[in-house]
């Protein structure tokens, strides 16, 4: 059914044309943010830089890398990081399990599930969850990144639904001989459900650090704002005052447009290295959730 | 005894539960139970329970508030854009993508068109600040042709749009995803029979892959019912100024700085209230279609 008709071929061509472009026009502003970043301030201001560097200059990288505020920002993220997904992942496993089984094994089952969908459906909004978060004494504690966003209600559905998929004879044979549902839940589900459980630590990975809101909300001081945060406030301070003690020699290479460009490039770096382990799985697991025909 | 032994096998269930629904409760449901506050005149230092008493009044005060009816009005007009535009370009560069014949070439396309998506609206906020800057790239890339630069963040009339370019921009390739399994999924003996009968790629486009596709449409459109008063926080915060208040301002960006900012909490709790509760029927009736419609459930 292969058609070989001229305009069909002209059609082909348009459209590799058209894919051309659009990849063309998503890396575009990526790349630009990179020139900018690793030129120097006085081509930026002359507008030479298009998307390459002019007069390549690192000097506004390593000017970041020597402020201590960054390094700082640096370390809530990665605790967060380490901390947020450790806890969310728990709780997915810890919940998924007890609601994958039939009701007849877990009677209290159907109430909780639709505890969790009503939560998913209806949420009290940003103030009284603000409220919450500071009458359970967590503002300015890392702690009000990690619990209040621990239960991921549409991971623990992900991996409910995984785990009603491995065939129950499995944990019944285990059940026959004596083993208790943790230890059927340690020794078969995890294991078993191990690629499934790398993609969600992914996702949680890249949902933790780009993060931002909780932080500038919950904590009182920019010394406790995660990256994210801490870039958000360096980009819309409407008076930067990024650059205090630069010399003149060091504005020439340096300016509050290059260096944030450099923040904006570092920011995203993490995403961009996890993205390749992303991209392998995530078709699959956006489409657990889908159309069942 | 039997139902003693069956009690004693559920323990461990229970015990497995308890830390994600406990957290649930605090931070979910503690939230919902804390909407009273909109009922009252809060005062954070008296708290849920003893914060006094005024009905309806923060209500009949959102009513009258020119600004909560501008930022109603914007979050419908932004939302609604988007949902038929970020739904178009999906569906169309879809359908292109699933013509390209080079296995190679899809590849590379699909994983830089998908990776925008994962990238904050911080980090996006400070690119297109940049990149639409009165110096920046699109500006001089215009002037050009000749076009005087643009204020682009700063044009009240143009900022909605300027939300639904980049947003399109950020998302039609993640959105391609769902879109392409449904194509994946036509049988390909319609096609041929298609062919056999004349039609053209455009035809057998009309005739056969869009509605290959419709249930998938269907049920993507029904779903986003919830999100017509979610115009887009993160995005919204990290691009716009003072200056498009008028057009660009939205019910999450205004409950934040009423609520957050100035403190006006039961003000900002009460509009909160009503965006929440409109999503959610919205959401139910979505889901209700889709269901009925599409045999479409969660779990």
């Amino acid at each position: 059914m292969i058609d070989r008709s001229p305009a069909r071929k002209a059609f082909r061509v348009a459209n590799g044309a058209f894919f051309v472009l659009y990849a063309v026009l998503c890396l575009v502003p990526v790349v630009q943010v990179l020139a900018i970043s690793l030129s120097s301030s006085s081509a930026v201001a002359a507008g030479k830089v298009l998307l390459l560097p002019v007069s390549t200059t690192l000097r506004s990288y390593s000017y970041i890398l020597a402020k201590d505020a960054f390094w700082t920002a640096m370390q809530v993220s990665g605790i967060r990081v380490v901390l947020g997904v450790g806890v969310s992942m728990l709780m997915t496993v810890l919940a998924a399990y007890p609601l994958s089984l039939p009701k007849e094994k877990f009677r209290a089952r159907n109430l909780i599930v639709w505890l969790f969908l009503f939560a998913m459906l209806f949420s009290g909004g940003m103030i009284p969850t603000y409220m919450v978060v500071r009458y359970t004494g967590l503002i300015n504690s890392i702690w009000a990144l990690v619990l209040p966003c621990a239960v991921q209600i549409f991971n623990i559905i992900l991996m409910m639904n995984f785990f009603r998929n491995i065939p129950p004879d499995i944990s019944e044979s285990a059940e026959i001989d004596g083993a208790g549902h943790w230890l059927i839940l340690a020794r078969i589900y995890i294991p078993l459900s191990l690629p499934s459980l790398a993609t969600m630590v992914v996702f949680t990975m890249v949902f933790h650090w780009n993060s931002w809101f909780d932080g500038l909300i919950y904590m009182n001081e920019s010394a406790k704002y995660p990256m994210q945060t801490y870039l958000q406030a360096i980009l819309v301070q409407p008076n930067p005052r990024l650059i205090t003690k630069a010399t003149a020699e060091l504005l020439r290479l340096i300016s509050d447009r290059t260096v944030k460009s450099a923040q904006v490039f570092i920011a995203a770096i993490p995403v961009l290295v996890v993205y390749p382990f992303l991209q392998r799985y995530f078709v699959s697991g956006i489409m657990l959730g889908s159309v069942k025909e | 005894m039997k139902i003693g032994h069956r009690t004693r096998r559920e323990i461990p269930l229970y015990l497995m539960i308890l830390p994600p629904l406990l957290l649930l409760l605090v931070y979910s449901y503690g939230p919902m139970l804390g909407l009273v506050m909109a009922f009252q005149r809060f005062d954070p230092a008296l708290g849920f329970l003893k914060s006094p008493w005024v009905g309806l009044y923060y209500f009949k005060r959102m009513l009258i508030l020119p600004d909560v009816q501008r930022v109603v009005t914007n979050s419908l007009y932004i939302a609604s854009l988007k949902i038929v535009f970020d739904t178009l370009a999906a569906i169309v560069v879809a359908i292109l993508l699933s013509d390209i014949r080079n296995r190679h070439f899809k590849k590379t396309v699909q994983t830089i068109i998908y990776y925008p998506y994962f990238l904050s609206w911080v980090i996006l906020g400070g690119i297109f600040k940049d990149f639409l800057a009165v110096d920046g790239i699109v500006n001089r890339f215009l002037g050009v042709f000749g076009v005087a630069p643009i204020r682009f963040l700063s044009n009240a009339p143009l900022f909605p749009w300027i939300l639904v370019i980049t947003e399109v921009w950020q998302i039609t390739g993640f959105g391609t995803i769902l879109f392409l399994a449904a194509i994946m999924g036509i049988n390909p003996q319609l096609y041929e029979a298609a062919s056999l009968d004349g039609a053209g790629y455009f035809r057998r486009t009309w005739h056969v892959t869009l509605p290959g596709m419709r249930t998938t449409i269907v049920v993507m459109l029904l779903l986003s019912l919830g999100s017509i008063l979610n115009a887009g926080f993160d995005q919204i915060l990290n691009l716009y100024s003072t200056s498009v208040y008028s057009t660009g301002d939205v019910i999450d960006t205004w409950v934040y700085r009423a609520g957050i900012q100035q403190a006006q909490y039961s003000l900002a709790a009460a509009v909160g209230l009503f965006r929440s509760v409109v999503s959610l029927v919205l959401i139910s009736i979505g889901y209700y279609f889709a269901y009925k419609k599409a045999d479409y459930r969660v779990f």
